[in-house]
């Protein structure tokens, strides 16, 4: 189902349009009204005037999470605190968090979008969203909630965490909406399992997964554990929060940008030139139409792609494809470039492995090693040691043909591995660089 | 003909061999043979025990990963030459042992070998002709 028909299957050249009026609006706006943005724009040597259409933006210079620590916590807010009618921030692993803002306006746009989006997964009014995105400053939880307001459908606010419940829940009002982090769909599919609850008693049809990168081995692996369609979402807090983008049930191949609201570039992150549609490269967006904090070419630091292929949904927004890394995540093992999410690649494509995995990166002398740590399951278990050993050269032997990577592999006991409640870690780095 | 075994994944740490018997202990099981082969990164550790079922519950309730095979028990003579004989015979069938580990009975006629065999089967057959005592599965588990 489309949820605003018209605006998503607007024609290009009209979609454009409407982006390159929105984004001079938006310039003159910010330049106006912030002096971050105003001195940014001089040192880039950049007036508002230079910026007619979306064709100047790659004109504009970039914002980083740099920038948004810098002005913490609400120097970017282009309206009065007593306009903003909430915030958000994101976690702070490193320093402070940084603070977003948003408008009544802001929070129906992004209610629409994330309507836009759950309708993208099939839902609908009569739908029993089951929200198990975190509540609170974190976006996923709050931004879901609106949305499957605004759609019309049942929201549970579970929020993550207490498993046993969430599934007894589940049962009892006939969830059909799953919405977490993907490692946590496979934790409650684990616990499922263990419990003896036959996925097919479940009335789930469809789980929309985000807020970390995955897999489509994954997305297999949850399908059949958990008998849904498993769909991707993207979103961050610097842009709106959930419902940035989303995968259409018609195509389930990359998600759909909401272009009337964001407008999406692919730069190379070490030069911060465009590339061409197709390429792979740093995600960046532009939002055109947030009255609290907009924000001009952020980076995302997500690695992915834009395919500008029509899509059988009839949405005419391009779609970017799943994000298969982070520039901040990525590994430098020995000079080879590497994304936890290539591992997880060659390791579901072994027949039967568990998505349960760990990385842990050291340096010896003066070299890095990796080590590749694998629960070992009843399905791969045998009594014979050279099964197992076999195994282990097996998955050794694909790291090294596949990323050309020499990596140990170590099989561990079941849930030695932590289990995620949100966003699993992947990786362990114990080097001091 | 055939005898139960399971067989426990375990890593190589110390404290998980005692962490096995320990929850088997708690939960009344006996043990009847056992072998533990080991690598440098983990251990299999091979069991034959009087409640296969209760036993494979309560080490996966304890979250172990369990296996299950079946294995051969076989009655050999406990003097010089006993192992050589029936070793000779498989050797003749053609018949490839994975492994083998072995116990000796109070008595101290007989010792009982377990194999692992491929092809067990096969096996059972090269050694019934050669007029080799194979245990059956009640005759191990009341040893």
């Amino acid at each position: 189902m489309i949820f605003e028909k018209d605006l998503e299957t607007l024609p290009r050249e009209k979609l454009e349009a409407l982006q390159s009026e929105r984004l001079v609006s938006l310039v003159e706006r910010v330049h106006d009204r912030v002096p971050y943005y105003k001195e940014q724009m001089k040192a880039a040597g950049v007036k508002p005037s230079d910026i007619k259409s979306v064709k100047d933006l790659h004109k504009l210079p970039f914002t980083t999470k740099e920038d948004l620590r810098k002005n913490y916590p609400f120097g970017l807010f282009t309206v009065p605190l007593d306009q903003v009618v909430r915030v958000h921030a994101s976690s702070g692993t490193t320093g402070k968090p940084t603070v977003v803002g948003y408008t009544k306006n802001d929070i129906d746009t992004w209610a629409t979008l994330m309507a836009r989006s759950l309708a993208a997964g099939g839902a609908g009014p009569g739908d029993m969203i089951h929200n198990s995105y975190g509540y609170g400053l974190f976006t996923g939880g709050l931004g879901a909630h609106y949305g499957a307001e605004k759609l019309g459908a049942t929201v549970i606010p579970m929020s993550g965490g207490q498993s046993k419940r969430q599934l007894m829940v589940m049962q009892d009002f006939g969830s059909t909406v799953l919405l977490c982090t993907p490692s946590y769909a496979l934790n409650l599919a684990e616990i499922m399992e263990e419990s003896g609850i036959d996925p097919k008693s479940l009335k789930l049809k469809v789980g929309i997964f985000g807020a970390e990168p995955w897999s489509e081995p994954m997305r297999t692996e949850i399908e059949r554990r958990m008998d849904l369609d498993a769909l991707n979402i993207y979103g961050l807090s610097e842009v709106m929060g959930p419902g940035v983008s989303m995968e259409c049930l018609e195509g389930k191949r990359g998600l759909h940008v909401f272009e009337d609201h964001f407008i999406a570039e692919i730069i190379d992150p070490a030069t911060g030139e465009p590339l061409p549609p197709g390429e792979t490269g740093e995600l960046v967006f532009t939002t055109i139409t947030k009255e609290a904090f907009p924000i001009i070419r952020y980076r995302t630091k997500d690695i992915t792609r834009l395919m500008t292929e029509p899509c059988a949904c009839g949405r005419t927004f391009y779609r970017m494809d799943r994000v298969s890394g982070r520039t901040d995540d990525m590994l430098i093992i020995r000079g080879v470039n590497l994304f936890p999410s290539q591992i997880e690649h060659v390791l579901m494509s072994v027949d039967e492995v568990e998505p349960h995995y760990q990385l842990i990166v050291e340096r010896q002398g003066s070299l890095d090693t990796i080590e590749v740590q694998v629960e070992v399951s009843e399905k791969v278990f045998s009594d014979e040691v050279k099964v197992l050993e076999g195994l282990s050269k097996r998955i050794q032997k694909d790291m090294k043909d596949l990323l050309g990577i020499t990596a140990t592999v170590k099989l561990v006991e079941p849930k030695t591995i932590q289990r995620s409640e949100g966003k699993a870690q992947r990786v362990i780095d114990k080097r001091k660089l | 003909m055939k005898v139960e075994q399971i067989s426990v994944f375990l890593e190589n740490k110390s404290g998980r061999l005692a962490d096995v018997t320990k929850v088997l202990a708690e939960a009344g099981i006996n043990l009847r043979a056992l072998s533990l082969a080991d690598t440098a990164d983990f251990g299999i550790l091979r069991l034959i025990v009087n409640d296969i079922e209760k036993a494979k519950q309560v080490l996966k309730d304890n979250s172990f990963t369990v296996g299950r095979t079946e294995v051969v028990a076989v009655e050999v003579e406990d003097k010089p030459g006993g192992m050589a004989k029936i070793l000779g015979v498989l050797d003749k069938g053609g018949i490839n042992v994975e492994y083998m580990y072995a116990f000796v009975q109070k008595s101290g006629e007989h010792a009982i070998i377990i194999f692992r065999f491929d092809a067990l089967d096969e096996a059972i057959d090269v050694l019934s002709n050669a007029g080799i005592r194979i245990l059956k599965g009640e005759e191990v588990l009341s040893l």
